[in-house]
């Protein structure tokens, strides 16, 4: 078995929109279940009431990362097919912080508020709504911001090139902050907590 | 603790419930499972197709498409559109991306639906009105845009994709939106209390 699949021709172009689709149906299936449809619930994160936030996209990123891993080391995924963004570490440090700016400014970030949309949360939708609005302000500005979106352009790039470690000993790393970080989520909701975070209170 | 904690918790489970409006709504699943459920999602779409997740993109390619309607040569002369115009011979909107977040949607409303969450409500705090909420939230969506474009993807194609590939630009940009949000966060928290 060969995968990625895509990559290795097993389907076109045709059928990749018709897995899209389904991929996104798992998707947005989890964010609403994890109540990240909600943005009482996502901005709790940023006033420490309620780190599901946190919890959720370590947990996502881990387990992703160790499948990748395995399915690497099996032979069964050629990870160097898999599409890895390259390194920009400027503008994406500065887009970053803004990125961080918006989330909590408006409760959802663009992914969560497809998600509230579909839910009825009208508030997501206004989220939406400003979506275009932003990307049309920065195609325009585009032909000024072109220059620093160009810097720090480090190529594709990976902790383990960075830090200088091997593949397998950064992944145990991750999964040791991982773990260290949920530890601290539930110290840090016993002592910030309200007790009464939407989804505690129906558990 | 203090009287002021128990106000506010009183405050709070008064928002929850104008803010939810149903009650008999499903608890949200518990966040490890959860987690694990969107890395399974993560996982597939490596396996299957060599790529991860996103959303800003889709906005992108259907920025792009809007700005070729009216004004095609203007959409053609600007490079960060032209990415998603391609040579003209597929649609913009026929994009991988876009197809996904379709079904983020649908997703999303298969979740709520099974869950008894759906309701047309607008979530915030009790001293906000709805409009100002709304004008926040637009702020916000219109700011994140703008920050995932030059950062070349959001929380999902940077923080949660590029994160689990190990790929150092998207942990900068992880930790630079944590960092930006709670900066930020003090300065937003009326729309809540």
């Amino acid at each position: 078995m060969n995968a990625p699949f895509f990559k290795y021709g097993m389907f076109g172009d045709e059928t990749s929109l018709v897995i899209a689709f389904a991929i996104g149906i798992g998707f947005g299936f989890f964010l609403e279940r994890a109540g990240f449809g909600s943005a009482r619930k996502l901005v709790s994160q940023f006033y420490l009431n309620d780190l599901a936030v946190f919890k959720v996209m370590f947990t996502a990123i881990v387990t992703a990362m160790l499948g990748v891993t395995y399915l690497g080391w099996l032979g069964v995924l050629d990870v160097s097919l898999v599409y890895l963004t390259p390194t920009y570490l400027w503008p994406q440090i500065a887009g970053g912080l803004i990125l961080g700016f918006g989330f909590v400014i408006g409760g959802y970030c663009p992914g969560t508020s497809v998600a509230s949309m579909a839910t009825g949360r009208v508030d997501g939708l206004a989220f939406a709504l400003g979506l275009p609005a932003g990307t049309f302000v920065f195609a325009e500005l585009f032909p000024w911001l072109k220059r620093f979106f160009l810097t720090g352009d480090f190529g594709l790039r990976t902790l383990p090139d960075v830090l200088g470690l091997s593949h397998g000993l950064v992944v145990f790393l991750v999964v040791l902050m991982a773990l260290g970080g949920f530890y601290g989520a539930s110290v840090l909701e016993g002592i910030f907590g309200t007790g009464d975070a939407p989804d505690d209170a129906r558990q | 603790m203090s009287t002021t904690t128990d106000t506010l918790d009183q405050q709070w489970a008064a928002t929850k419930e104008r803010a939810d409006g149903f009650a008999r709504a499903a608890p949200y699943t518990n966040p490890y499972l959860a987690g694990i459920g969107l890395g399974l999602v993560l996982l597939s779409a490596f396996v299957v197709m060599g790529r991860g997740l996103g959303a800003s993109g889709a906005v992108n390619a259907f920025v792009a498409w809007v700005v070729s309607l009216v004004a095609p040569g203007h959409a053609a002369g600007n490079e960060f559109l032209q990415e998603y115009l391609g040579d003209g011979s597929t649609h913009p909107l026929k994009a991988w991306l876009v197809f996904e977040v379709l079904g983020v949607f649908a997703g999303a409303l298969l979740s709520g639906v099974l869950a008894r969450r759906v309701a047309v409500i607008t979530e915030r705090g009790p001293r906000v009105s709805v409009g100002t909420r709304l004008l926040m939230a637009f702020a916000g969506g219109a700011t994140m845009a703008f920050g995932a474009a030059l950062a070349r993807g959001c929380t999902s194609g940077q923080a949660l994709t590029g994160g689990s590939m190990l790929n150092a630009g998207s942990w900068a940009t992880m930790m630079a939106i944590f960092g930006g949000a709670y900066a930020l966060a003090w300065f937003v928290k009326w729309q809540w209390r």
